[in-house]
């Protein structure tokens, strides 16, 4: 009975931790599917964590902050877009670089702005939301009772964005210009908007991720706070094929595994060594990348360029 | 042209002289530097009560200050030599990390005083760095009174401790504030949880998460430098209490943060910077603590314990403080203070 206890608790660790991986992999999912390889989540979102915490301060009101910082990650995205899209660069090296901007940018702006360095005083955070009829629901209800509002805004994500991209027209739009820009751009698909709008979107979802972490999690900016979970959520879209509900599943194993690492403790269940617990992911990770879960085909386009034959 | 030529040498030349003089007759003013654990300044902890001393320093008694922020262990080294190669009297290591780095510079730069925050080293150590100065805490004494506050504010009579790494320093808090629960009620459930890291908030805020939540603790204590930022958000996202470290964290949630675990490091520095400079000195370790007011409880404006509380706290001071009681200072000792 404890040993269930101890499950639901390490569970409801885990949705909370995988939320800011879920909302930034969807936004990995839409710019892949469009054609754009985008290594820059990281940086958009350490820039919407700081954001996020920015506005919160200065306006008192943590959901405008909230949705400033997921606003700021898709202002940052438009870059990646008008150097990749409209000028064809490679875009590997534009999401480096938007990284390193991410966090020398945040860094600066904290010293300027709050006069500190390493993390910023308290802000308003979002408070936690209560779902009052899961209450008396056994298992189900210790995880998903009581959390922060981010965890339900992830699922929500998750199940539009399987409904987007594999039942409507927009999502038929989106994967040709990922699989094959050429054959979309013949029948009349803007193939260049429809990729600046999967990029500012997945910008937009991965700010989300990183106030997600600032605001959501905790109630502060910390420099470099994302640390690495944007390249985690990365690895979350590979693993989950390039689909919402599989970079979904993904992302919760990544959670769980920090999930059980970081309450078994408190429940004194130490059998597992916590650094066994700690490597498990990246070795499912590496294995899923090894084809040894099955194979994992990102869209034929995705990181090419598209140049049209008459050159415009 | 040729004559302006000269007076604007002549005036240089007098200028140097002058400002020669000047440097000549006031005795330099010492330059202390520090440099900070990976924590860094702001984690409004460890770090940030080092920084109050530097201060002091700079503010009561006119010393040059700097610090530096280290990003990487790999980073003291270079720090503290940096420091010492730019002429600074005194270089502070802050924290039990830096302690192989500072032992290390120590012996490069024999003509400047170091000290470090939170370890000693042996007699025979101190023979080939006879510069250092280290400074130790009796943490488990502090800790004590917080768990004596934890002990009689909890209502579900269990209550958690978030450590940091797990290393002696920390242990001292855990077995402190065992002691103090146990002292109090020996039937109590402590559960204790190491991280594993100093600076990550978000760990600190789920493991605190599972102990309000799953384990139905009322009462947490941390001491996890920047990773209990997270610990205190917790407790007031839940409606608990935390229990803050080092310095007096009730600013965090002001209704939430029962009391503070006050480590003076803001004394260690300051103090010890005065007998690092006081002539003859010679390395060696000196140990702080409620005697010496280095450790203790956070001001009464600062304290949300119940009056009753409180002045059982303050009780248990006056006989530690005495000697009367020895509080343990490793966990494997409190452990026997618990009953089943």
């Amino acid at each position: 009975m404890e040993f269930l206890y101890f499950m639901a608790d390490a569970l409801a660790t885990t949705v909370s931790l995988a939320a800011p991986l879920i909302l930034t992999a969807m936004g990995g999912v839409f710019s892949e599917r469009s054609g754009v390889v985008n290594i820059g989540l990281e940086g958009m979102m350490l820039i919407g964590s700081f954001m996020g915490v920015l506005f919160s301060h200065l306006t008192g009101n943590a959901w405008f902050g909230f949705w400033m910082g997921a606003l700021s990650g898709a202002v940052v995205a438009a870059l990646h877009g008008w150097v990749c899209i409209r000028h064809r660069a490679n875009q590997t090296v534009s999401g480096v670089a938007i990284n390193i901007l991410g966090a020398a940018l945040t860094g600066y702006l904290l010293r300027a702005i709050f006069h500190r360095a390493g993390q910023t005083e308290p802000v308003p955070g979002l408070a936690s939301w209560t779902i009052p009829f899961l209450k008396d629901v056994p298992l189900l209800g210790d995880i998903f009772y009581r959390n922060m509002p981010p965890v339900y805004i992830a699922f929500i994500v998750v199940i539009v964005a399987q409904i987007v991209i594999f039942k409507t027209p927009l999502g038929l739009r989106i994967r040709a210009c990922g699989e094959h820009p050429e054959a979309a751009d013949t029948v009349g698909v803007n193939v260049s908007g429809i990729r600046y709008l999967c990029v500012m979107l997945s910008g937009f979802l991965a700010g989300m991720g990183g106030v997600t972490l600032s605001l959501g999690q905790l109630s502060l900016f910390r420099e470099g706070m994302s640390a690495g979970k944007g390249f985690i959520a990365l690895a979350a879209v590979i693993f989950g094929r390039w689909t919402p509900v599989g970079a979904m599943w993904a992302s919760l194993l990544f959670g769980l595994a920090d999930g059980l690492q970081l309450t078994a403790q408190n429940w004194g269940f130490t059998a597992i060594p916590r650094e066994f617990l700690i490597m498990t992911p990246y070795i499912v990770t590496m294995a899923a990348l090894a084809g040894i879960i099955g194979r994992s085909v990102p869209p034929a386009a995705s990181g090419k360029p598209y140049v049209r034959r008459d050159g415009a | 042209m040729k004559s302006l030529n000269r007076v604007l040498v002549i005036l240089l030349a007098v200028g140097m002289l002058v400002g020669c003089a000047f440097s000549g007759f006031a005795a330099p003013a010492p330059k202390v530097g520090i440099v900070f654990d990976i924590g860094g300044l702001g984690d409004q902890s460890f770090n940030d009560s080092a920084y109050v001393g530097l201060q002091r320093l700079a503010n009561e008694l006119g010393h040059g200050t700097r610090y530096v922020e280290s990003n990487t262990p790999s980073d003291y080294e270079p720090n503290l030599a940096s420091l010492a190669r730019e002429g600074y009297d005194v270089v502070w290591g802050i924290g039990f990390l830096m302690a192989d780095a500072v032992q290390k510079v120590a012996k490069q730069f024999p003509n400047t005083k170091f000290g470090i925050i939170d370890h000693g080293y042996s007699e025979e150590e101190y023979r080939a760095i006879p510069n250092v100065l280290g400074i130790l805490y009796k943490e488990h004494e502090g800790s004590f009174l917080v768990g004596v506050l934890a002990a009689l504010t909890t209502q579900t009579n269990t209550v958690g401790f978030v450590g940091g790494m797990d290393i002696p320093v920390i242990h001292r808090f855990e077995a402190g504030y065992k002691a103090g629960v146990w002292k109090t009620n020996p039937k109590m459930n402590v559960i204790v949880n190491y991280s594993g890291v100093f600076d990550d908030p978000g760990k600190g805020k789920s493991v605190a998460d599972s102990m309000f939540r799953g384990r139905k603790a009322d009462v947490v204590f941390h001491a996890a430098g920047s990773t209990g930022i997270g610990v205190i958000r917790a407790a007031e996202d839940h409606g608990k209490w935390a229990i803050g470290v080092d310095s007096d964290q009730n600013h965090l949630a002001p209704n939430n943060v029962l009391n503070s675990m006050i480590k003076r490091v803001d004394v260690g520095v300051f103090e010890g910077t005065k007998m690092l400079l006081k002539p003859g000195f010679t390395g060696r370790t000196v140990v702080l603590g409620l005697r010496e007011n280095a450790v203790g409880l956070a001001p009464e404006k600062s304290n949300r314990a119940s009056a009753s509380a409180t002045a059982k706290a303050l009780e248990w001071a006056k006989i530690i403080a005495r000697g009367e009681y020895v509080v343990p200072e490793f966990p494997a000792d409190a452990d026997k203070l618990y009953k089943k």
